[in-house]
C-alpha cells in the first residue's frame, strides 16, 4: 500500500474550471488519477475535462464519492476551500496555493481539530507545496509523474522541486517511491514531517523514508526525536540553506532563521545525534538512500 | 514586511496601548521643532531604520539641550548606522524620533510571536526588560511567562492577568498592564503581524504602563488584506536589488559572493547555493524564480543577477514541473540576442520539455555552458568562475 492516495482514490478538484486547475486537472487524468468531479461555485451542473462540476464541495461529495481533494484556490480565498473541504467528509486534502495569509492558517488548523475526532480528522498536506504522489497509482499535485518511479521509500518535503530533485536521483539509481508528500513551505502547515512519518512506519510497502527540509521552525527537530524514540524504518534526511543568511527569508514564507536550532547546520546536528543518515549536499540524496537500503 | 519604531508605536496608540508623546522629523529643524512641541528639557532621540540593538549601536540618546539633538541629527540623518543585526553595511537612518523621556522604574519584556511548534499565537512575558531574550530564556527560563491564545476566541482578559499577575507589578497596575497586553494582541491580530515585541515596556515612577520601544512585523502574505500596513513599507531600509526583484514578482536575496545563481523554487534555490559553496564558490544571491516562468521572465531574471556587479558567473538550475525547460532556454538565448555576457554562464535544465530546451540552447550557438546534474552543474560553474577570474 502506499500513503493517501492510490489509483481508487476518487479525487475532487476545488477550482477544476480554472487556468491553474484546468491544466494540472489534466495531467492528473493523464497519470491515472481518477479524478471524479470538480467543484466551481456558480459552475455547478457543468461538465469541464468531462467530469461532472458543483457548486459546494457537499454536493460533490454526495453524488460522487469523492475522499481526496485538490485546491487550486487563490491565496485569499484557500483557508474557506480547505475548511468547507473538512466541513463536506474529504479525508486527505492537498492544498496546493502559495500565499495564504498565517493568520487563516492558525485557524483552519483549529476547525480541523476542533471539529473532528482524530479518526475523523481530515488529513491536510500543504499549503505552498507540490502535493502527493504515489507513483504508478495517483497523482494528487503539481510534479512531473515521469520522474518518479515506483517502490518502497517514503519522500517527505517542504521544498517541491527539491523533491523533484530527490525523487529523479533515486530514480537514476533504481530506487523507487512509495509515496512522495510535499508538506509545503509555509511556517503554519497542515502536516508537518512526524505527522506523515506516523503513517509511513505503519506502511507495509514502505521500507525507508527520506525528509527534506530546511531552514526555519521546529519540524525536522521534531522528525528527529519521533525517529528515535518511534520508528522502526531507517531514515535518512537532507537540509537546505546552509549558506543561508540568519533573519532573512528564503523565498518560502516558512524559510527563515529566528532563534536558536533553526539553521540548517544545527538541523543537520540534531538529525544526526538522533541517528539519521544526513546526505552531505543536496546531489547526494540518491546515494545516501541507497546507502541507507543497502544496510537494512 | 518590518516597519519602523515610531509606525509601530502609532498603530499601537490607535488600538489604545499607552506611548510616550513623541514626533517624526526627517530633518535637524524638523526634530528641535518636535522637541519644542513636547516641551520640558529631556528628549530621547532615537535613529529610525529596520533594526533592533539600536541603543547598543549609538542610535539612541537621552538629550538635555537642543545642541545636541541637532549634533544627533548631524551624525545620524541620511548616513547608514551599523548594529549587530544589519551586517557590516549597516542601515541608512531615514527619520529621527522624537520623544518625551521618561522616569523608569521597573523594565519590562513583552512580546506576541507565532509560535511555529505549537502553531498558536503566544504572548511572552518577562521580568528582564531591556534584556536580549534569547539570553534570558537560555539563562534564567523561570523569569519568562509565557499564554497561548485560542484561535477560536482569542485572546482572555484572564489570560493577560495571568500574565502580568508574574511580572512583580504594585496592585495598582496591575489593571493598566492588563489592559496594555489585551491591546496589543488586538493590534496583532487585527493587521495580520507575525511579530510585535515590546522591549522595555515600562512602569514609570508614578506607576504608569508604557511601551517604550516597539518593533512589528507583518505576515507578506496578508498585505493585500491590510493597505493600511502597506502604506508604512520604507524602500529606504530595502536592499535596492531586492525592491527592484519583488517589482518583478521575483523572491530575490542579495549575499556577498561572486556567483549569481536561478533556480526555480525556494527549496531548490537554497540547496543549489549550498552546492556551489560545496564546490568552492560562494553565491551572490537567493533567486527564485517561481512557478510558470516565461521566456521574458527568465531574461529579466538574469538582468536582476546581472546587475549585481560582485557577480562574476552565473548558474541556472531548473527542475521543471510547472515550469517549461523551452521556456527558460528560450528566455537565456532570447536575451543573448539582445546583449552579450562576458562571464561565464552554465545552465541546468531537468524535468519538462528538457529534449526541447537543451535543443533550443545547442542551436543558438551561443556560448553556454550545459550540465546534466545539479553537482555537475555547480563544480562546472565554479571552475569556469576560477578560470575566468583567475581566483
Amino acid at each position: 500500500m502506499s500513503i493517501f492516495i492510490n489509483e481508487k482514490t476518487p479525487v475532487l478538484i476545488q477550482g477544476l474550471t480554472g487556468r491553474m486547475g484546468s491544466f494540472h486537472a489534466q495531467e492528473m487524468i493523464e497519470y491515472g488519477t481518477n479524478v471524479v468531479a470538480g467543484v466551481t461555485p456558480g459552475k455547478g451542473g457543468t461538465t469541464h475535462l468531462d467530469r461532472p462540476v458543483f457548486n459546494t464541495v457537499k454536493e460533490a461529495v454526495a453524488a460522487t464519492g469523492a475522499e481526496a481533494s485538490i485546491i487550486f484556490v487563490p491565496p485569499a480565498y484557500a483557508a474557506d476551500g480547505i475548511m468547507e473541504a473538512a466541513e463536506s467528509g474529504i479525508k486527505y486534502c492537498v492544498s496546493i496555493t502559495d500565499g495564504i495569509p498565517t493568520h487563516d492558517m492558525i485557524r483552519v488548523k483549529r476547525y480541523l481539530f476542533a471539529r473532528a475526532k482524530p479518526e475523523d480528522r481530515m488529513i491536510l498536506t500543504g499549503p505552498n507545496c507540490a502535493g502527493t504522489i504515489s507513483p504508478g497509482k495517483a497523482m494528487l499535485g503539481i510534479m512531473p509523474g515521469h520522474i518518479y518511479m515506483q517502490g518502497n521509500v517514503g519522500l517527505i518535503g517542504r521544498s517541491g522541486t527539491l523533491g523533484y530533485e530527490a525523487a529523479s536521483q533515486m530514480k537514476e539509481l533504481g530506487i523507487g517511491i512509495s509515496t512522495g508528500v510535499g508538506i509545503g513551505g509555509d511556517p503554519i502547515n497542515g502536516s508537518s514531517f512526524v505527522e506523515i512519518l506516523k503513517h509511513f512506519e505503519e506502511d507495509d510497502e514502505t521500507e525507508a523514508v527520506l525528509i527534506i527540509g530546511e531552514i526555519g521552525g521546529p519540524q525536522e527537530a521534531a522528525a528527529a526525536e519521533y525517529y528515535q524514540k518511534h520508528m522502526s524504518k531507517p531514515m535518512a534526511a537532507y537540509i537546505a540553506g546552509l549558506t543561508a543568511p540568519p533573519g532573512r527569508l528564503m523565498g518560502h514564507a516558512g524559510a527563515i532563521v529566528n532563534t536558536s536550532g533553526e539553521s540548517a547546520a544545527e538541523k543537520v546536528e540534531i538529525l544526526q545525534d538522533a541517528g539519521v543518515m544526513v546526505s552531505p549536499t543536496p546531489s547526494d540524496m540518491g546515494a545516501t538512500m541507497e546507502k541507507l537500503l543497502k544496510g537494512i | 514586511m518590518n516597519i519602523h519604531e515610531y509606525q509601530a508605536k502609532k498603530l499601537l496608540a490607535q488600538y489604545g496601548v499607552p506611548v510616550p508623546r513623541g514626533g517624526i522629523a526627517h530633518s535637524a529643524t524638523g526634530a528641535i521643532y518636535q522637541a519644542n512641541e513636547l516641551g520640558g528639557d529631556k528628549w530621547i532621540v532615537k535613529a529610525q531604520l529596520h533594526s533592533g540593538a539600536r541603543g547598543k549601536a549609538g542610535g539612541v540618546k537621552l538629550c538635555n539641550t537642543q545642541k545636541e539633538i541637532l549634533q544627533f541629527c548631524d551624525k545620524h540623518l541620511g548616513n547608514n548606522l551599523v548594529t549587530h543585526q544589519t551586517g557590516p553595511e549597516g542601515k541608512m537612518v531615514s527619520s529621527i524620533y522624537v520623544e518625551e523621556a521618561s522616569d523608569i522604574a521597573k523594565e519590562l519584556y513583552f512580546s506576541i510571536v507565532l509560535d511555529r511548534a505549537i502553531q498558536k499565537v503566544t504572548l511572552i512575558a518577562s521580568t528582564e526588560g531591556g534584556m536580549d531574550i534569547e539570553q534570558v530564556a537560555e539563562e534564567t527560563p523561570e523569569k519568562i511567562s509565557k499564554i497561548t491564545i485560542d484561535p477560536a476566541v482569542g485572546m482572555q482578559p484572564f489570560q493577560a492577568r495571568q500574565l502580568v499577575f508574574t511580572l512583580g507589578l504594585p496592585n495598582s497596575a496591575i489593571a493598566a498592564a492588563s489592559r496594555a497586553v489585551m491591546k496589543c494582541y488586538r493590534a496583532f491580530r487585527d493587521t495580520d503581524a507575525n511579530l510585535l515585541e515590546i522591549n522595555p515596556m515600562i512602569l514609570t515612577t508614578d506607576n504608569k504602563i508604557l511601551a517604550i520601544d516597539a518593533k512589528m512585523s507583518f505576515d507578506a502574505n496578508a498585505l493585500y488584506r491590510r493597505p493600511e500596513i502597506f502604506e508604512f513599507r520604507d524602500k529606504t531600509q530595502e536592499d535596492p536589488r531586492e525592491t527592484h526583484a519583488a517589482e518583478h514578482d521575483l523572491n530575490y536575496v542579495g549575499l556577498d559572493g561572486n556567483i549569481g545563481c536561478l533556480i526555480n523554487g525556494a527549496g531548490l534555490a537554497m540547496a543549489t547555493m549550498d552546492m556551489i559553496q560545496h564546490a568552492g564558490g560562494e553565491p551572490a544571491n537567493f533567486l527564485d524564480i517561481g512557478g510558470g516562468a516565461s521566456a521574458e521572465r527568465v531574461a529579466t531574471s538574469i538582468e536582476l543577477v546581472l546587475s549585481d556587479d560582485n557577480v562574476e558567473a552565473i548558474l541556472v538550475n531548473i527542475f521543471a514541473g510547472i515550469n517549461r525547460c523551452d521556456w527558460v532556454a528560450q528566455g537565456i538565448v532570447d536575451l543573448l540576442n539582445k546583449r552579450d555576457i562576458d562571464i561565464p554562464l552554465v545552465v541546468r535544465l531537468s524535468g519538462t520539455n528538457v529534449e526541447k530546451g537543451q535543443k533550443i540552447l545547442k542551436d543558438s550557438g551561443k556560448k553556454v555552458t550545459t550540465a546534466d546534474t545539479l553537482s555537475d552543474a555547480a563544480h562546472k560553474v565554479v571552475a569556469a568562475w576560477k578560470q575566468s577570474t583567475g581566483k
